[in-house]
């Protein structure tokens, strides 16, 4: 599989669980998800992947998770895993 | 053994909650001690020592020497000191005549029948045999020699680390007792009676061959020189220590490294060592000839192909050469063309400084960390739940659990001296459920035996939780009290409504699952209602597709029965390598800095910016399987990897090998050339944990010292080398001792606030968060509230892995640990534990093998949709039909050939646990393996420099 088509399954695999976890707005935790932790060469391909061939295989969660953050910018952290420590916060871990 | 330095006080300390005291006199001295205490301790504490063979404090009062005795005031007779506890008002008299003609009489019987060798003894100077006839004035021996006696027997030299000697034996039973009451493995016994007494290891078997897993335990407790390490024979009695900690696992076990001069003589266990109590296993105890192996690299070496043979250089000569290289990198090809990896067995120093190197000197934040392949998902997971993914408790918390729930971990294996810990919890009467696929030691051993054994079939671990779950809400055993005190009401009551729906029950799910439902519901009523229930888990909860929501639906169970916040219960993540909690407090990940502050954060950079002198990229960087990608892409062309092998230990081995292959410069920095080095281009020799000082972080959050013991063989420790790295990169980095490295962390990371060098000398080892408000560490977090507000319960809808078993491949592979080789097998492999694992075996339910034409010891190709390989295979039935199992430890098997690159949806954690496999007869090795073996003979050649 090329990274365009590892992109395309890492966002469906997101958008997926992400629906299953029953959030109010999916799409919005898509779109934090991918801003928090996708570098920018692979969020340019993926808004490329969307602005070429549209929504073709890919979830309707993701593909509008990734309009949003393409078209918007990233949202304000939608799951406590995305809020992070602020610079002088304890506690928090991340921890593997 | 005497323990060098180390004060034995005989008997076991009473439980800390102890709170009645007892005022005694010894010798005419008040003593005042717990209740409970031996009069042997007692007096111990107040300087007088009792002779005494048997006892020893780690083990329980025996009794069995009679050296002990003491006279009582108002008591006949003499009794044992050791196994009479203190009172009142009693009056003890350890040194009377009466006394020293009986201990004078028990010596002369040891003593009648024991060879009179001192001078030539390994343990002469280090024998309590020798101590106590010296304690108690023995002069001469009135039986005389000429009887019958023990003198001729052959010495079992069978492990590698440790002869027995049966002739130096004096039948105290404490080795025996060490394997039952420490370890748990109850693999020595008495043999015979009386005369005939004598040690015999699981059915008269020499050490090797039987049950003994080399922990050293008995070694350790053995008086005399009956149980020897080799190393003392061979190299004489040490005479210094230095405390320092582990380098293998996550326990983070610290020991007494005993040298003589420069020289390591043996490592034994630290008695006040608070993960390990003084116990140890094979690996940690025995497994360190690896600092001297020949094949260890000890000069840089440079080439500038991977096909060509590596010429060793100067450090200056290696350094400029990478320096170049990856500016040339950059310059060509861009700021993020280049990245690293940090490695998480070297120390928090040292991964700091990789971190930095990454950030100030490459100018991006591609830096990623072995996390991200284990337990990455415990981060998203508990964030997401607890709002904090540290763990919550301690290794002693196990003491007070009643129902243990341990899902995807094989600590026995894994988390060695933890699993003898919790097996001394669970011999005491607690109850363990496992969910695995295979039957791993915790569900029946000695004297061990799992209240339920799930053997779920891999893939399904969000089912059983949520199964679970179901019988849990439904039979109204939810603990609503803490629930409403604790955790959001409404969240609880959506999560509730999913997991009573009908189709998540067991009855439901129980062709999915492969397990009775009817065992299900008894698992989660004897979590819900037994008492404190403690949830202990590993890599096969977080090594799947949804490994993060796994741990949130683990955190969900945890909540609902209000098992969170105090000892004896906890969500506790076993973390598997020495450093991997710390190397991610350190800022290992793309994503964040140290302390867990997102990159993005403009606060937190301006730190940073303003400590380092330069603007910090605010994005995320790229994890390592996204680094692969953007090399087979051909945008990320260097990458410097600080002690892991990403080769042996990655998941889809071809693309990580295409990947490596794709780069331009490739800088390792190990010990060894593993694999991932026949894809180098610079090899910088490392350094081990013997020869540098720094910090490991457990999993427990417990930062503990590592201290030198002997001069680095390469010439530098490995932060020393990054520093040569980061000022030929013109960074002016000007540190001279690793304790600086820990203050400039203390001053821009929260959580280390008040860690230092000096702190932790001071209090033994700090637990972060280590604050102004918390100077001596925070043991239990959570305790009254979670550190961000409420406890979060999530719904955690299964979604069916990818990774499906179907005709083509009709077995689900799970991949794992054992004993005595660690991970990749860099060290171990390079030491005696070889003795027991020398190859990677399939392990198949026998009627797999039997559908198969297989049987035992047969070679077997394992085969997925991404490559093959061969290895023997071992017939069982600890796995369940239509699962196989194998583990990852020799190169030669090119186990990740077979793994896939499904992930964990939300961090990319590989999913090791669940590959679609078949299994055939072969005749030979893969191609892949043979092409591995040929670039490995190619890839090590080495011009050494010629003589001039």
């Amino acid at each position: 599989m090329n990274s365009v088509g590892k992109l395309v399954q890492m966002a469906n695999d997101i958008a997926r669980n992400l629906e299953a976890m029953h959030l109010p707005d999916p799409a919005k935790a898509t779109a934090d998800h991918i801003a928090r932790f996708w570098d920018p060469r692979m969020r340019a391909m993926i808004f490329e992947r969307v602005g070429t061939a549209g929504d073709e295989g890919l979830l309707p969660t993701a593909v509008n998770g990734i309009r949003l953050l393409r078209d918007r910018g990233a949202p304000a952290p939608q799951t406590r895993a995305t809020e992070f420590n602020a610079v002088d916060e304890v506690g928090h871990s991340d921890a593997g | 053994m005497a323990w060098l330095g180390e004060l034995d006080l005989g008997t076991p300390a009473v439980p800390a909650s102890t709170a009645a005291q007892v005022t005694l006199t010894i010798d005419g001295e008040p003593v005042t001690v717990p209740e409970g205490t031996s009069i042997m301790r007692a007096a111990a504490l107040m300087g007088t020592s009792i002779p005494k063979l048997c006892a020893s404090d780690n083990l329980a009062a025996f009794g069995s020497c009679r050296l002990c005795l003491v006279e009582i005031e108002g008591r006949a007779g003499y009794p044992a000191s050791c196994t009479t506890p203190v009172a009142n008002g009693m009056v003890v008299q350890t040194q009377t005549s009466k006394l020293k003609q009986l201990r004078k009489g028990v010596m002369e019987l040891y003593i009648s029948d024991h060879p009179l060798d001192c001078l030539t003894c390994p343990a002469n100077g280090d024998c309590e045999l020798q101590d106590m006839a010296g304690a108690v004035g023995l002069r001469d021996v009135r039986y005389g020699f000429e009887g019958q006696n023990h003198l001729v027997q052959p010495t079992d030299a069978s492990n590698p680390y440790f002869d027995f000697d049966p002739t130096k034996c004096i039948v105290c039973s404490r080795c025996v007792r060490a394997c039952d009451e420490v370890q748990g493995t109850f693999a020595l016994t008495i043999d015979g009676r009386g005369f005939d007494s004598k040690v015999s290891a699981s059915q008269n078997e020499d050490f090797l061959s039987s049950e003994c897993v080399s922990c050293g335990a008995c070694v350790q407790a053995c008086p005399t020189s009956a149980l020897q390490e080799k190393k003392v024979a061979e190299i004489g009695t040490p005479d210094r220590a230095v405390i320092t900690t582990c380098a293998y696992c996550g326990v983070g076990c610290t020991f007494r490294a005993e040298m003589r001069g420069e020289e390591l003589v043996r490592m034994i266990p630290w008695k006040d060592g608070k993960a390990n109590h003084g116990h140890s296993c094979v690996k940690g105890r025995f497994a360190w000839g690896y600092a001297q192996h020949q094949q260890r690299i000890l000069n840089p070496m440079i080439r500038k192909s991977i096909n060509d043979p590596w010429r060793e250089v100067s450090w200056d000569e290696a350094i400029a050469y990478t320096v170049s290289e990856f500016k040339r990198i950059q310059e060509k090809y861009g700021v993020r063309a280049i990245g690293g990896l940090t490695s998480s067995r070297c120390t928090n120093e040292e991964t700091f400084l990789v971190q930095k190197l990454i950030r100030q000197g490459f100018g991006n934040n591609n830096v990623d960390t072995c996390a991200r392949v284990c337990h990455s998902p415990t981060g998203y997971g508990l964030s997401t739940t607890f709002g904090t993914s540290a763990g919550t408790q301690d290794f002693d918390s196990v003491d007070q659990s009643d129902v243990i729930f341990l899902i995807g971990a094989n600590p026995t294996d894994a988390h060695p001296v933890f699993g003898s810990h919790m097996k001394q919890r669970l011999r005491q009467g607690a109850k363990i459920i496992v969910a695995d696929p295979r039957r791993i030691d915790l569900v029946r051993s000695p004297h061990i035996e799992a209240a339920h054994h799930l053997p779920i079939r891999p893939g399904t671990n969000i089912v059983l939780l949520t199964a679970m779950a179901h019988v849990i809400v439904t039979e109204g055993l939810a603990d609503e009290d803490y629930i409403r005190a604790r955790c959001d009401w409404d969240e609880y009551q959506d999560w509730a409504a999913f997991v009573s729906e009908r189709e998540r029950s067991p009855e439901a799910v129980e062709p999915l699952l492969g397990v009775p439902a009817e065992e299900v519901r008894a698992a989660a009523r004897l979590f819900a209602t037994g008492g404190n229930g403690a949830i202990y888990y590993g890599l096969g909860v977080t090594e799947h597709s949804q490994g993060s929501s796994a741990v949130m639906a683990i955190a969900n169970l945890a909540m609902v029965t209000g098992n969170v916040g105090r000892p004896g219960v906890g969500v506790n993540p076993l973390r598997g390598q020495n450093n991997v909690q710390g190397s991610c407090d350190m800022g290992s990940f793309p994503h964040e800095f140290s302390g867990y502050r997102h990159v993005s954060d403009p606060e937190t950079r301006a730190m940073f910016e303003k400590a380092w002198g330069r603007e910090l990229d605010p994005e995320p960087g790229l994890r390592i399987n996204n680094m692969l990608d953007a090399a087979t892409d051909g945008v990320f062309k260097g990458l410097f990897v600080q002690g892991e092998d990403i080769l042996q230990s990655d998941p889809d081995a071809q693309h990580v090998a295409a990947g490596l292959a794709e780069m331009e410069c490739v800088v390792m920095q190990d010990l060894f050339l593993n694999e991932t080095a026949n894809y180098a281009h610079v090899f910088l020799p490392g350094s081990t944990f013997l020869e540098k000082d720094g910090t490991f972080t457990n999993a427990e959050r417990r930062v503990q010292r590592v201290r030198r013991v002997m001069k680095p063989r390469n010439g530098y420790a490995d932060w020393e080398i990054v520093q040569l790295l980061a000022n030929a990169m013109g960074l002016n980095w000007n540190y001279t001792h690793a304790s600086q490295i820990m203050d400039e962390i203390a001053l821009l990371t929260p959580t280390f606030r008040r860690v230092s060098f000096d702190a932790i000398d001071q209090y033994g080892s700090l637990q972060w968060p280590a604050t102004d408000e918390h100077p001596e560490g925070t043991p239990t977090m959570h305790i009254d509230h979670f550190v961000r507000g409420k406890g979060k319960f999530v719904v955690t809808d299964y979604v069916p892995t990818d990774e499906r078993s179907g005709p083509r491949f009709p077995l689900l592979l799970t991949t794992g640990r054992i004993l005595s080789q660690y991970n990749v097998g860099a060290q171990t492999r390079r030491t005696d534990n070889v003795a027991w694992h020398p190859e990677d075996l399939l392990e198949m339910h026998p009627h797999d093998a039997e559908n198969r034409g297989l049987k035992d010891g047969d070679w077997v190709r394992l085969t997925s949709r991404t490559g093959e390989t061969t290895l023997r295979l071992d017939v069982t039935d600890r796995v369940a039909p239509g699962v196989v199992y194998t583990t990852f430890h020799h190169p030669d098997t090119q186990a990740n050939v077979v793994t896939t690159d499904i992930s964990d949806w939300a961090t990319n954690c590989p999913e090791y646990k669940v590959t679609a496999v078949q299994v055939a007869p072969t005749n030979g090795p893969t191609k892949w393996q043979e092409e591995m073996r040929e670039r490995g003979r190619i890839s090590r050649r080495i011009e050494t420099v010629a003589a001039e």
